[in-house]
């Protein structure tokens, strides 16, 4: 059953508020749309909202963190992650503060609003600043244990999530850790890593892989910095061949730092599937998927050629 | 309270020898913007302010924010003085390896330092976060925070500007040293912003101009920005660029320039004769 990350994310940090006194939210005029009024109303004196502001956004939430307050900040990922970009480097990574971002909206699922929110480029730029972790919720229940491990982490942690809604995969109960992944399905010819929503694609692609006879190793690579690199690792060795798949540029992105991690410890053939080195447009998620190459039925293809390149590199 | 100005001023002038001191040392630093702001810190931190050098993380402390971060010399000197650590880390660590005093201030390897800063424009928005988060736990401190008045270029500030008008944050004081030129020329020709107190008035400041240099005008800002209720206070300091020594007041090039052997000997002279 398909659920609301919106929805999710306001329960879990509504639920969250109780335990963690020291949090506030922070918010830069997206609170009726996120579904913040909820927690606004319940806790009027814990949300900040500074209008259409975002490097101001973020910079006052550097200070409350150096008061001792655990700032969350909540909006489009568009605007908390890249059109603040240097405030957040500057004012959060760089000094180490305790500000968490949860970022709604990323990547093409973003749909009709088009390539101006759609954010493709969001891991690629938080992924290089140094202290920051940097995680992708899959479902619902991804969205409340990401946002649990990111309150009990010190330090500053970047949270993506869908627009709308996502497939229950979890369905209620998981572990959330920094490095963490989980492996969904084994198989011993391909390992495919997905992250957000592309998890949902990769399970229909181990699918139909497995009517063909091909086995698939599904991981949930959450946790995109730091990387589940001991996993990764022994999948690597295990099955020879990997698929990343993820709603965000090819650049930078998961599939990046896959192939950044195994090129230097077990280098085997790696075929991304992402957005390809190009901005969105409008349209329906599905219609989107499709066109820009984030189908289970992609991911079926570029599992195909990185099984076929396993040999190709062999001399003789 | 009782403020011996005549002591004020001698701080003043010592931190004033210290940054020059700094600068010359490691041929390296911005001089000019360190001094027009000597006699606001001496000021905040020699009577303004409440804090434990031996303790920089007291709870309920004052805190100061530099947001033009390129005049960390002045800081720094300011903070030895003031005893956050000991003073001849100003010549051994300044702008060098693997040292605690970095070229802008970094709050993680500076004891007092209270934000990271020297991207412009971001200051007032962290200060705004510690008034906010001061108040929203109970916290009567106060912050202060310095901006340039070639950094009031910067879309930020006026973003913060309407922040901290509009969360009433009357625990904020943010000054505006106005030494009237920026990195290429005088402000004015570079982007001239007209009327700077106007611009925090229509943001819903309480505004008040003063000599920076004036120690009497600058604790009458202070205690009148203390009084004002429901507002954030502006202080609008009239300055000098390079103040303090006199070949190097109002000349753009001492923005980042260091001196040379001579300027620092004569520079030295200057300041010893005016005590």
């Amino acid at each position: 059953m398909k659920k609301s990350f919106r929805s999710t994310l306001i329960n879990a940090i509504t639920k969250s508020a109780e335990e963690y006194p020291d949090m506030v939210v922070l918010n830069a005029d997206s609170a009726r749309a996120l579904k913040l009024t909820e927690f606004s109303a319940a806790y009027p004196d814990r949300m900040i909202g500074v209008g259409i502001s975002e490097a101001d956004l973020i910079g006052t939430a550097a200070g409350m963190a150096s008061t001792g307050l655990i700032p969350v900040v909540v909006g489009f990922s568009m605007f908390v992650s890249e059109k603040p970009f240097e405030q957040i480097r500057q004012a959060i990574a760089y000094p180490n503060l305790n500000v968490k971002i949860v970022a709604t909206h990323s990547g093409l699922c973003v749909g009709q609003d088009g390539a101006t929110h759609q954010a493709l480029e969001d891991m690629a730029v938080i992924r290089s600043l140094p202290n920051f972790k940097v995680f992708a919720a899959a479902d619902v229940t991804e969205t409340e244990a990401a946002l649990q491990a990111m309150l009990k982490h010190d330090g500053p942690a970047y949270l993506r999530l869908g627009r709308d809604l996502a497939e229950d995969i979890f369905d209620g109960n998981k572990s959330f850790t920094p490095g963490g992944a989980d492996v969904l399905r084994e198989g011993d010819d391909i390992t495919i890593a997905a992250c957000g929503l592309m998890v949902e694609q990769a399970l229909i692609a181990a699918a139909g892989l497995k009517s063909q006879g091909i086995g698939a190793t599904v991981i949930n690579a959450y946790s995109i910095k730091p990387l589940a690199e001991t996993l990764l690792f022994e999948k690597a060795k295990k099955t020879g061949a990997f698929v990343t798949a993820e709603d965000h540029s090819v650049i930078g992105g998961l599939g990046s730092a896959v192939c950044e991690y195994l090129s230097q410890t077990c280098p085997v053939p790696v075929i991304r599937v992402g957005v390809p080195d190009r901005f969105g447009e409008s349209g329906s998620q599905d219609e989107l998927y499709r066109k820009y190459g984030l189908t289970a039925d992609d991911i079926i293809a570029a599992a195909k050629k990185a099984i076929s390149m396993k040999t190709m590199n062999t001399k003789g | 309270m009782s403020r011996n100005i005549d002591e004020l001023k001698l701080q003043a002038n010592t931190i004033r020898k210290d940054i020059l001191r700094m600068i010359y040392n490691i041929q390296s630093g911005h001089l000019g913007g360190s001094f027009s702001m000597v006699e606001m810190l001496t000021a905040l931190y020699f009577d303004e302010m409440h804090y434990d050098p031996k303790d920089p993380s007291l709870k309920d402390r004052d805190r100061f924010v530099l947001s033009k971060g390129h005049t960390a010399p002045a800081l720094y000197a300011t903070l030895a003085n003031a005893g956050f650590f000991p003073k001849e880390k100003l010549m051994s660590s300044f702008r060098r390896i693997d040292s605690m005093l970095q070229g802008h201030p970094d709050m993680k390897k500076t004891p007092g330092v209270e934000m990271t800063s020297g991207s412009l424009g971001i200051g007032l928005s962290a200060a705004n976060g510690m008034a906010l988060g001061n108040r929203h736990q109970g916290i009567g401190a106060r912050v202060y925070c310095m901006i340039g008045d070639g950094e009031i270029n910067e879309g930020q500030i006026w973003e913060a500007a309407a922040t901290a008008s509009h969360y009433h944050l009357d625990n904020l004081v943010a000054f505006t040293d106005v030494n009237g030129l920026q990195n290429d020329a005088e402000t004015k020709k570079v982007k001239d912003m007209l009327d700077i107190g106007a611009k925090w008035k229509a943001f819903g400041f309480h505004t008040i101009e003063i000599d920076g240099h004036d120690f009497n005008q600058i604790f009458a800002a202070l205690d009148e920005a203390r009084a004002k209720k429901g507002v954030p206070t502006a202080i609008i300091s009239h300055t000098v660029k390079g103040k303090g020594v006199s070949f190097m007041e109002n000349v753009v090039a001492f923005h980042g320039k260091t001196p040379t052997k001579e300027e620092y000997e004569n520079g030295m002279q200057e300041l010893e004769n005016a005590i």
